[in-house]
């Protein structure tokens, strides 16, 4: 995926293969790999005579932005339950916590911190 | 117990499970014994249902002298073999019955199997829908995500704001945002990464999950709603006093702290307002450290879960 998002064009096997660069990976290998991507619909192909032509379905920034709004359930639909560590304040409540972390700050100058 | 009895017994434990609600989600012992207050909350949201089941079913089979549920059974024989208008009661005597009681009995026969039916399905759903968006969960971390020296174990993705979660399951993973490592320090990472894992071990989803479908079901209830809030900020005490075994309160009540007053994500729409206290209310839970409940205390409390439940139970099926 990250080779087809890093060109505008849309590739063939082939070419996808020529760009991995670092990994030697069988070209049937690269072919499976990409038909599974066009299967579960993160990448689009169309034909270009005997072969297929692929090209990312949306932008990783768009995938990045699903992932992270699902699971912090800023969609305003949580039906993934995933428990997040903590959510931001704002308000009083935010400075109520800043000098919180002044008082601990405060502490532990004295003793090797971070 | 005839039937009608049953159901006034269970119309009881219905109206004080909900009234125990109401009490549960104002109290302030919880947080000095969140495993103790998670327990009374599942068998209130427990006994509150099949008490409301029970009741129904109750009122349907006045008569009835053995469990509601072989009542129920043999209604569907007498149903079959064409009695419905002599309704066999338990078992005895046979008579006419005026139409409007027949009417109110299977009327409420039917409220209670309909309600049944709706508590299983709404657990039901609400599950497949979880494992459904975490398999797309899985999908999308798999192409975006990559490890890092910094947090051993977990999985990193580029987004700037701090973030952490854990998605849990078989294969579980601690997910923690690009912004996250930028914002917290070695200490405070070894912090936030205790604190989810204790998440998984505990299997805190399958605990929550419940509150979860009844909230989605239920949205304008104000008791499913305060019982999900409850229920979630206990979780998290219980994550954070199970991180505080491996990593002092300091690290962690810092990671919290910055959490808290970084830049926040963009307001969700027609997402529950959770908590704003939470975060605080935890700060302030580990910078003063309460004094857990007195075992005596603790196991009155599981005397409690254990006989709200027990009541329907034994209503319905002995």
């Amino acid at each position: 995926m990250d080779v087809l998002w890093e060109t505008d064009t849309s590739l063939t096997v082939r070419e996808v293969s020529a760009r991995l660069t670092q990994r030697n990976l069988a070209h049937t290998t690269v072919m499976t790999v990409l038909d599974r991507l066009a299967k579960k619909g993160f990448a689009r192909r169309e034909r270009d005579g005997r072969a297929w032509r692929y090209r990312p379905a949306a932008t990783r920034e768009t995938y990045v932005t699903e992932l992270m709004l699902t699971a912090l359930e800023q969609t305003g639909d949580r039906t993934a339950a995933l428990t997040r560590f903590a959510q931001s304040v704002s308000g009083p409540e935010a400075d109520a916590l800043r000098d919180a972390l002044e008082v601990i700050e405060g502490s532990g100058e004295r003793d090797d911190g971070t | 117990m005839t039937g009608l009895e049953d159901a006034a017994l269970l119309a009881v434990v219905a109206i004080g499970s909900a009234l125990g609600a109401s009490a549960l989600a104002q109290a302030s012992w919880p947080r000095r014994s969140p495993a103790a207050a998670i327990l009374l909350w599942q068998s209130l949201g427990l006994a509150s249902g099949l008490a409301a089941v029970g009741t129904l079913l109750g009122l349907a089979l006045p008569d009835s002298t053995i469990g509601l549920v072989r009542s129920v059974l043999h209604i569907g024989t007498v149903v079959r073999t064409g009695g419905l208008f002599r309704v066999r009661d338990g078992f005895g005597a046979v008579g006419a019955m005026p139409m409007i009681v027949v009417g109110m009995r299977l009327a409420c026969l039917a409220a209670g199997l309909v309600l049944l039916a709706s508590l299983c399905w709404v657990m039901i759903a609400a599950s497949a829908a979880a494992l459904a968006a975490r398999r797309r969960q899985r999908a999308l971390l798999t192409l975006l995500a990559h490890g890092d020296p910094k947090v051993p174990g977990a999985l990193v993705v580029d987004y700037p704001t701090a973030a952490a979660y854990c998605l849990p399951g078989l294969r579980s993973q601690i997910v923690v945002s690009v912004g996250t490592l930028e914002l917290l320090g070695r200490g405070e990472l070894a912090a936030v990464l205790a604190h989810e894992r204790a998440h998984l071990r505990e299997r805190h989803d399958l605990v929550l999950l419940p509150f979860t479908a009844l909230q989605r079901a239920f949205p304008k209830s104000v008791t499913c709603t305060d019982a999900y809030r409850a229920v979630a900020l206990l979780v998290e005490m219980l994550a954070d006093d199970r991180a505080l075994r491996a990593r002092p309160a300091r690290e962690l009540v810092s990671a919290l702290v910055r959490f808290g007053t970084a830049a926040p994500c963009p307001a969700p729409a027609g997402a529950l307002a959770a908590g704003q206290g939470d975060v605080a209310a935890r700060v302030a839970r580990l910078l003063q450290p309460v004094r857990p409940l007195p075992i005596a205390t603790i196991v009155a409390i599981c005397l409690v879960a254990a006989l709200l439940v027990a009541v329907p139970i034994t209503v319905l099926f002995v």
